[in-house]
C-alpha cells in the first residue's frame, strides 16, 4: 500500500473516530452524522497531504511534524467557521485536531511504501 | 672468532627477511604473522606511498588471484603480485590502518556499532560467495576496523586454511554455509553480556551443526539482523507475547504516547467544560 493510501486510510479512520466524540457533547449528539463526515473529510486531507510529504521524506519526526501542523491548520479554519454557545470552539476543534494530525503523520512514516526513485532523478 | 648470541639473533632476523631487490618496494617493518605467511609494511617508491606486502609460500599463490577478483569496499584491494629471489610469492596490497576487531570491541562500542561492523563484514562475505569464493576462515582476527569506521575482511579463501576451533564450522567439507556458521560465530563474539534473545538466537541458528538447519545464505542472516535493528520479530526466534507486546510498545512508543495525549486532552475537555 502506498503512503498516501495509508493517510487516506488512516485520516479517514481517526477522523471518523474523533468526530464521533461529539456524541459525548449533548449540543452536537444531534450532529454527530455530519461531524463524522466533516471530520473525516478532514482527516483525510491531512492524510494525503502527510502521506505525499512521507512519500518524499522518511523521517518520523518531520511526519509528526508536518501532520500535526496541517491537522491543527484544518482543525483552525473548521474552528473559526463553527459557532459553539456563541463562541468558536478554538480549545474544543483544534486541541484534538493537532494530536490527530500527529497520529495520521506518524502512521504514513511508519506504514506504506515510500515512492521509488527513479534512474537519474535528482 | 665468537659470535654473540645478540649478533646471532640479528642475523637470524636479517635473514629471514625477504628480498625485495628488483621490485618498487621498500621493507619497514612487520606488522603481522600467520599461519600462511608474514605482512610487512612497505613503501612503494614509485607512488611514494605505504603499501602492505604479504610474502607468502609458493604453493598460496592462488590467494592473491582469489583476492584479486573480489573488488569490494570492505576487501583489501590487491596492487600486485610477483616472485621474490628465493621463489617465495609476494603481493602488494593497501595498507589499512586501524585496529583488529577483537581489539576493537574491547573498548566501549555500542550494539548498534556492533551490528555494523557484522553488517558490513556479511555483506563483504555475500558478495564473495556471488564469486564463487568462501572466506574458510572468518574470526575476529581477520576484521579490521579502520580509523574512519571502515571495515576490512582479511584472509580470504586459501584452500589450506582449516580454520579456527570456535569460528569454524563442524562438517569436513566447508561451502557457503560454513560461511554462514562462523559469520553466526562472529555475532556471538560481538555480543556483549546483556544481549537481547532476539540476537543470540539469531547466532544459535546460524551456528548450528547440521547445515541445512542454519540460514540458507548470509544475505538471509543479514536479513534477520536488519529485521531486530528495525524493530521486527526475528525468523530465529519465537518470541514469547510479553515480549512482542514489549517490542510493539518500543517501535511505536511515539504513537502510544500521542493516543494517550488524544485521550488525556479529550477527558480534559470534557470535564473543563461541566466545572
Amino acid at each position: 500500500m502506498n503512503k498516501i493510501l495509508v493517510g487516506l486510510v488512516f485520516g479517514l479512520i481517526l477522523g471518523a473516530v474523533d468526530g464521533a466524540t461529539a456524541w459525548f457533547y449533548p449540543e452536537t449528539r444531534s450532529l454527530v452524522g455530519g461531524i463524522m463526515v466533516g471530520s473525516s473529510i478532514k482527516g483525510m486531507v491531512v492524510g494525503l497531504i502527510s502521506g505525499w510529504f512521507a512519500r518524499r521524506v522518511q523521517s518520523l519526526k518531520w511526519g509528526i511534524v508536518v501532520g500535526a501542523s496541517f491537522g491543527l491548520l484544518f482543525a483552525f479554519l473548521v474552528a473559526v467557521n463553527d459557532t459553539m454557545n456563541g463562541r468558536h470552539p478554538y480549545l474544543e476543534i483544534m486541541t484534538p485536531g493537532f494530536v490527530v494530525g500527529a497520529m495520521i503523520g506518524f502512521l504514513t512514516q511508519r506504514l506504506g511504501t515510500p515512492r521509488r526513485v527513479q534512474m537519474g532523478e535528482k | 672468532m665468537e659470535v654473540s648470541d645478540s649478533i646471532l639473533d640479528h642475523l637470524r632476523h636479517v635473514a629471514s627477511l625477504p628480498d625485495l631487490t628488483g621490485t618498487r618496494y621498500e621493507l619497514e617493518t612487520e606488522i603481522g604473522r600467520g599461519g600462511m605467511g608474514v605482512v610487512y609494511a612497505a613503501r612503494d617508491c614509485q607512488l611514494g606511498r605505504r603499501v602492505a606486502i604479504k610474502i607468502v609460500d609458493a604453493s598460496l599463490a592462488g590467494e592473491a588471484r582469489i583476492i584479486a577478483q573480489l573488488e569490494h569496499p570492505a576487501i583489501v584491494p590487491i596492487y600486485e603480485n610477483g616472485v621474490l629471489p628465493d621463489d617465495r610469492v609476494f603481493y602488494a596490497m593497501k595498507l589499512v590502518t586501524g585496529r583488529r576487531l577483537d581489539l576493537y570491541i574491547a573498548g566501549s562500542v555500542s550494539l548498534a556499532e556492533r551490528l555494523r561492523i557484522l553488517r558490513r563484514v556479511g555483506e563483504a562475505v555475500a558478495f564473495a560467495h556471488t564469486r564463487g569464493v568462501i572466506h574458510r576462515d572468518l574470526k575476529p582476527q581477520n576484521v579490521m576496523v579502520g580509523e574512519f569506521g571502515e571495515v576490512y575482511v582479511m584472509d580470504w579463501g586459501v584452500e589450506a586454511v582449516a580454520g579456527t576451533a570456535g569460528f569454524r564450522a563442524p562438517e569436513p567439507a566447508l561451502d557457503r554455509r560454513s560461511d554462514v556458521y562462523s559469520l553466526g560465530a562472529l555475532l556471538q563474539f560481538l555480543l556483549p553480556i546483556s544481549a537481547p534473545p532476539a540476537l543470540r538466537a539469531i547466532a544459535t541458528k546460524a551456528m548450528r551443526t547440521d547445515p541445512s538447519a542454519r540460514y540458507p545464505n548470509v544475505p538471509a542472516l543479514l536479513r534477520d539482523t536488519g529485521r531486530f535493528e528495525d524493530g521486527l520479530a526475528v525468523e530465529a526466534w519465537s518470541e514469547p507475547w510479553w515480549h512482542r507486546l514489549q517490542r510493539f510498545g518500543v517501535r511505536n512508543a511515539a504513537l502510544l504516547w500521542l493516543l494517550a495525549a488524544y485521550v488525556g486532552v479529550k477527558f480534559l475537555l470534557f470535564f473543563l467544560r461541566n466545572l
